[in-house]
């Protein structure tokens, strides 16, 4: 997100994640992020929420990875309780700091066009 | 509808979370936009293979006292609820996301997220209060968000023919404009596909920054 906010009356809590005010561009509602063998150093409060939800269940049915599977940011903030706008910013810097990873067979940026064909074809699949 | 698989509720202090199957290798979303009580959870419920979870974001509205009685600046909090489901397409490697949101003005900062990347969106119409879709309308035509029109046919509302309901919604004669019923499946998957048809064949389909139309 780039230049001002086109609406100044309205503002949004940031206190929550430790005075970032930004997510990464490429940290949207949408993507989806697995735990990364990175740092186990202290974590501050509502990173330490998250990271849990990474962390290996007793028989954990996820099957989407050694630590639970993979998580979108939106489950993440569903699952937390938690604004979608903090969420945002807290996977951005626990993404920053190695906590944090896009999946491994994660594809590069394609063409939209080619993520087009494939929801059109995949939704016709459907019916 | 097919549920994902959950984590055990007890392990821990939040929600049950249906984790992404581990053969996503992507994901992209599409908004359900529209009016209050026009079916966007009732849509998003219809096709999505996880259950539907919901996300909270609190905003907060300064009033800029001209009608405030007390001449002092109000300051009010509204939690703005934004539905969610999930559609895995393409064997299990695209995760779709369908995200619901009411279409108002003062939505506007969670729309910029809303619609960062999105495909495309799909606003809900009621013939008994088309104008109630009209704040859509306004905020993806800002955002330069590809969107299709989907009426959903409501027992008591009146028809109309095509191209009063495109007057009334001032529509570019390429949106796609259809009729659905957001409590079966199949019907919102048509309109879905109306929309991803769309996108598509439009000709700024090779173009696709929503920032653009804001620089
Ligand atoms: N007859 C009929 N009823 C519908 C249809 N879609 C939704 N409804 C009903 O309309 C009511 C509102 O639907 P919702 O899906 O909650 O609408 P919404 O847009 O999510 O509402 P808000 O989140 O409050 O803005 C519910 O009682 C639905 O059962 C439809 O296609 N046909
Ligand atoms: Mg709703």
């Amino acid at each position: 997100m780039t230049g001002p906010r086109r609406d100044p009356d309205m503002v949004r809590p940031y206190v929550r994640t430790g005075g970032q005010i930004r997510p990464r561009a490429d940290v949207r509602l949408e993507s989806v992020v697995i735990a990364a063998n990175g740092p186990t150093g202290a974590l501050a409060a509502d990173a330490r929420l998250v990271m849990r939800l990474f962390a290996p269940g007793d028989g954990d049915p996820g099957g989407g990875g050694p630590r639970g599977g993979g998580l979108a940011v939106a489950d993440i903030a569903a699952a937390l309780e938690m604004p979608p706008s903090t969420v945002r910013i807290l996977v951005s810097s626990l993404m920053d700091s190695g906590h944090l990873t896009s999946p491994p067979s994660a594809l590069p940026d394609e063409p939209a066009s080619d993520v087009l064909q494939e929801v059109l074809r995949g939704l016709r699949e459907l019916v | 509808m097919v549920f994902g698989n959950w984590s055990d509720p007890s392990a821990d202090p939040g929600r049950p979370v249906a984790y992404v199957p581990a053969s996503v290798r992507r994901s992209a979303k599409i908004v359900v936009a529209g009016g209050f009580g026009v079916g966007k959870t009732t849509l998003i419920g219809s096709v999505s293979e996880v259950a539907p979870l919901r996300m909270e974001e609190p905003i907060t509205e300064e009033s800029t006292g001209v009608d405030d009685l007390r001449g002092t600046p109000g300051k009010t909090t509204t939690t703005v609820g934004m539905d969610f489901g999930r559609i895995h397409l393409a064997g299990g490697s695209l995760a779709l996301y369908l995200f619901g949101l009411p279409g108002q003005i003062r939505f506007r900062p969670l729309w910029e997220d809303l619609t960062e990347g999105a495909l495309g969106c799909l606003v809900l119409a009621d013939t008994r209060n088309l104008d109630a879709c009209h704040g859509a309308l306004t905020l993806l035509e800002e955002r330069g968000t590809p969107y299709a029109v989907a009426i959903n046919t409501f027992p008591d509302a009146p028809a109309h023919p095509d191209a009063e309901l495109r007057e009334a919604l001032a529509l570019d004669p390429a949106t796609p404009l259809t009729r659905c019923d957001a409590r079966d499946r199949a019907s919102s998957l048509y309109a879905l596909i109306t929309l991803a048809e769309y996108l598509t064949t439009r000709p700024a389909a090779t173009h696709l920054d929503p920032l653009e139309s804001l620089r």
